[in-house]
């Protein structure tokens, strides 16, 4: 079989926004008229309304038919290469989103559900809801899991506030107003923890790959509140010494929570509670397959902690009793919400469901293949002209994920990341993490191959950046006013943050440009 | 597998190929290339997780768990409170299940052309109804996107206090507190409660006045509030929050803005709200969903916290794409210094939305506007026949009722014990969070509740209250 770049093209459809569509009094929804007893009693509705509130002016939306509106979101879907092709995202962990879990997930007893219903009417979901729990407090060793957050950052977000509670309980959160993290964890740790109000420090890498000892020695103090980091890191590298860190910050007073981001390289090779974590968090979108959607959700973070933090986690944490499921509102000392309810019941069910198809051995067997994956690129990637790897001295395996930069081919021909990554989907690929910010690599990438492609998928995968690197070095142009075979062309440079021209709405564009 | 079969989600789970793989590397077995992790940092026993599952052993045994719910769809429910029962066209559910989007990584405008615009016309769409110019890409709720307003609110007027009005959903009120406080933290942001009057449920405007200074950032209230009602005194509390130099942010149901004036008309600076009323089923607490939105002045757009999705024009002449904007204020570009986090959203939600607004059109929001008034305040007049049973605020409410027991000697959770043997899911118990109510429930009555739903409520009111 062929592993040579796919001759791809992307359908084509001008389509026009919707706010330029429609034609005035077509109809996409029609509702019922009320029955002639609610008209009798109500005869103008819109009188209910007190004066000066009513609407003036109808909404400007386009005016459609059901076909119309259909079909243009079909084609707008067309028009997204997400998965069709390749897609390997660094920093991800993503799986296969397995179709038998869409099937589950949308029948009626998961869809037309409400989350205030009485227990009794609930013990599906919180069955399910409490067997993950117990599946993830196995993978982790934690003591108890949350599931309102909507996303890992939310999860880092519910960290911060169960941190800033426990301190509070002790009398200590004055003092303790630090957050020691390092450069090469996700932003929303840093993020969040500032959010919630702690100062953020940050550690450099040392020589290594990752931070010192004496680095996180000398953050340490009486106002350390407490550790949150990604183990392995964006570069799939491993920090060694890990427990001395959990055990040094505990000596200094401070919480330690590991953000399983990068939870491919690890799950079941080793516990966060027994590598000294007091808390962790896990994303059942990615990870967990469910889906990623775009980097946009709906998504779940789920939050899980030591007996010690318990009593701070969000309400209510979901119980049972005998043989009865119930939600445990009855937490003094709990942080209270993060967000309404008590999480995305869909997409904790797609990971349950993810989580028995693939059983322990699966899921073991997934870190080992993912791992494989990323090391048999690795070989691949290197032979490339203009690719290098970052830390090139740190010599042992990468774990699922390895940082390349793109430095000697941007100096030798002027094509930058951007450049490869708009090329890329012109063969049917999506395109690949850079990094996050700051960038330390120059021109960095990072793709994840995961454990759900194929050996021909990645063959086929390091045969693209060879023909794009390849095409760098003899027609540099042709990378550079890439894509080709896209929908769309590239964007104009500065458009979208151009105060003068970027519009986030139709209304706004109308205004700027006419 | 390890037990010799492939697994069907993972192409590499055969042995050949990964004996393949490690020759091309050079490495004697998968192990090796775990070197980075200590020994002494390695799980020594095996996972205790349940066996792995056929699909059909799956699907057999979440169908059997699942059918121990029991759905609003065999059941009559009147439950909102934060989250509400609609009509989602099916055409909705075709658009936001399709696989191009629902698995797609964050890709080029180019390549995810189509769900750049998917989401310029979601954030377009919201514009129109809210008539603002910029909306940003959803948040998680509607208390996460009040509790991002406050925080820029704060951040706008360099103050650190905000009067929030008390007919709020206590677990929005829950998570604008853990965005604010506590007062040990050096961004502390103090929250005033302003009561509402006990007879129409409305913002009490003397303590309104009384609680609002120069230390303020932003008065937040709703329009319709938790109870239902419709705020009328929105023009004199902007005006209030205005002249004391303190934003107003304005929560709203969007789908109440077919009938109802936009906030931006009564002087909100910023609007906040949810979009599950746009095409989002309940999924148990999953459908939640929230948006920011202002006027499109730097004042406000600098200080967002969300993605942002802007119009642009491609290489080619006469082509527009889409992308992300105002991207280096966020938190993946400035870690700690950007405007509070963000990451994984409900974006998949800002699809089903787009999706439903263009069904609706003008007209269609309109129609479900007057219904629900229409349906509400006929619910409201039944249900206020039954002897003992009053129906709070009953000027000016749009889809939530606050239905009072006191009169019948029983408690709302007796009641909602009865209705439920009847198939019935009575309203939110409201006697816990609002004793000042006495024994109220809220009653949520969408669309969807025909006459002869309410009808079957009353007659399972009455039997209840004859106990």
């Amino acid at each position: 079989m062929t592993t040579a770049p796919k001759e791809y093209h992307a359908p084509v459809w001008n389509e026009p926004v919707i706010m330029e569509m429609g034609h005035p009094g077509r109809r996409g929804v029609l509702f019922e008229a009320p029955e002639a007893a609610v008209a009798r009693s109500v005869p103008d509705p819109i009188a209910m309304i007190p004066e000066g509130l009513r609407r003036r002016n109808p909404p400007a939306l386009p005016e459609m038919s059901e076909p119309e509106v259909l079909y243009h979101y079909l084609r707008l879907s067309q028009q997204t290469l997400g998965m069709m092709g390749m897609s390997i995202f660094g920093t991800c962990t993503m799986k296969y989103n397995a179709q038998i879990n869409e099937a589950l997930a949308w029948r009626p007893e998961v869809t037309h559900v409400h989350p205030l219903q009485h227990e009794d009417t609930l013990q599906g979901a919180l069955e399910i809801v409490h067997e993950m729990d117990l599946a993830l407090r196995e993978l982790s060793g934690m003591d108890q899991f949350v599931f309102q957050a909507g996303g890992g950052a939310e999860a880092a977000y519910i960290n911060a506030v169960v941190t800033r509670a426990y301190h509070a309980s002790r009398g200590e959160l004055k003092q303790r107003d630090e957050i020691i993290t390092t450069i090469q964890t996700h932003p929303s740790s840093a993020a969040t923890a500032a959010a919630a109000g702690f100062k953020v420090i940050t550690l450099m890498l040392g020589e290594n790959g990752y931070p010192t000892l004496d680095s996180l020695k000398a953050a340490l103090s009486e106002r350390t509140a407490g550790l949150m980091v990604n183990n392995p890191d964006d570069m799939g590298v491993y920090n060694p010494e890990i427990k001395e860190w959990t055990r040094l910050v505990h000596e200094a007073g401070g919480l330690c929570f590991y953000d399983h981001a990068n939870f491919n390289g690890v799950m079941s090779k080793l516990r966060a509670s027994e590598l000294g974590f007091d808390a962790c968090m896990f994303m059942l979108h990615k990870t967990f397959g469910a889906p990623k959607s775009g980097v946009g959700g709906p998504a779940v973070g789920a939050y899980g902690c030591s007996a010690k933090l318990a009593p701070f986690l969000p309400t209510p944490i979901v119980a049972k009793m005998d043989e009865r499921y119930f939600l445990d509102f009855d937490r003094p000392q709990s942080v209270g919400k993060i967000r309404e309810f008590w999480g995305n019941f869909q997409v904790i069910l797609k990971a349950y469901a993810w989580v028995r198809a693939m059983g322990a051995d699966g899921i073991a067997q997934a870190a080992d293949i993912s791992v494989l994956g990323n090391n048999y690129m690795e070989k691949g990637l290197l032979a490339i002209r203009g690719v290098t790897r970052s830390h090139p001295d740190a010599t042992s395996p990468r774990l699922e994920m390895t940082r390349y930069s793109l430095e000697k081919l941007h100096e030798d021909t002027g094509v930058d990341v951007h450049d490869v990554l708009n090329r890329m989907t012109d063969f049917g690929i999506d395109a690949m993490w850079t990094s996050h910010e700051p960038w330390l690599v120059p021109e960095p990438f990072t793709p994840e191959a995961g454990e759900m492609y194929g050996k021909e998928d990645l063959d086929r995968w390091i045969s693209v950046i060879s023909r794009i690197s390849d095409e760098a070095y003899s027609d540099p142009e042709k990378v550079k006013t890439s894509p080709h075979n896209q929908s769309i062309h590239r964007l104009k440079p500065g458009d979208t943050d151009d105060p003068k021209l970027r519009a986030m709405t139709w209304r706004a564009y109308k205004k700027k440009r006419g | 597998m390890r037990d010799g079969s492939a697994h069907p989600y993972m192409a590499n789970s055969v042995a050949d190929i990964q004996s393949e793989m490690l020759r091309a590397i050079g490495a004697d077995n998968i192990e090796s290339l775990f070197a980075q992790i200590p020994e002494n940092h390695r799980l020594k026993t095996p996972l205790n997780l349940p066996p792995r599952l056929s699909e059909m052993a799956l699907r057999r045994e979440l169908t059997r768990t699942l059918a121990k719910n029991e759905t609003v769809e065999r059941n009559l429910s009147f439950l909102g409170a934060g989250l509400w029962q609609h009509h989602v066209p099916a055409a909705v559910d075709e658009i936001v299940r399709r696989n191009e989007w629902l698995t797609s990584i964050f890709g080029e405008p180019s390549s995810d052309h189509g769900r750049n615009q998917a989401w310029f016309e979601f954030c377009s769409q919201i514009g129109e109804l809210l008539q603002m110019d910029l909306v940003g890409m959803p948040v998680r709720s509607w208390g996460t996107a009040a509790g991002h307003a406050i925080r820029m609110a704060a951040r706008i007027t360099s103050r650190n206090e905000v009067v929030v009005v008390r007919a709020i959903d206590p677990e929005r009120l829950s998570v604008i507190r853990n965005y604010c406080e506590p007062a040990e933290m050096e961004n502390h942001i103090a929250i005033r409660m302003v009561g509402y009057d006990s007879a129409t449920g409305m913002v009490d405007m003397d303590e309104l006045k009384a609680k609002i200074d120069e230390k303020v950032a932003a008065v937040y209230f709703e329009v319709p509030s938790y109870l239902g009602v419709i705020e009328s005194h929105g023009k004199e509390i902007a005006a209030i929050a205005r002249a004391a130099g303190a934003e107003t942010i304005v929560g709203v149901d969007p789908i109440s803005l077919g009938v109802l004036t936009a906030p931006v008309d009564y002087g909100a600076d910023i609007v906040v709200g949810t979009i599950q009323t746009l095409g989002v089923h309940l999924h148990a607490g999953g459908g939640t969903g929230g948006f920011i939105a202002s006027r499109d002045e730097d004042r406000y757009s600098s200080e967002y916290p969300t993605l942002f999705i802007s119009i642009s024009e491609t290489l080619q002449p006469g082509e527009y794409g889409f992308g992300l904007s105002l991207f280096h204020q966020s938190s993946y570009g400035m870690r700690e210094k950007g405007k509070d986090w963000t990451g994984h959203s409900v974006y998949m939600w800002a699809i089903a939305a787009t999706t439903y607004m263009a069904l609706m059109g003008p007209r269609g929001f309109e129609e479900v506007g007057s219904l629900i008034l229409q349906r509400a305040h006929h619910a409201a007049e039944m249900l206020s026949e039954i002897p003992g049973v009053d129906v709070r605020f009953r000027n000016g409410v749009f889809k939530e009722i606050v239905v009072n027991f006191d009169g019948t000697g029983s408690s709302v959770q007796a009641i909602n014990k009865a209705l439920r043997a009847e198939g019935i899911f009575g309203g939110k118990d409201l006697s816990v969070d609002f004793p000042e109510l006495g024994q109220s429930a809220l009653y949520s009555i969408t669309e969807i509740h025909r006459l002869d739903d309410i009808q079957r409520l009353a007659r399972a009111l009455k039997k209840a209250i004859a106990k």
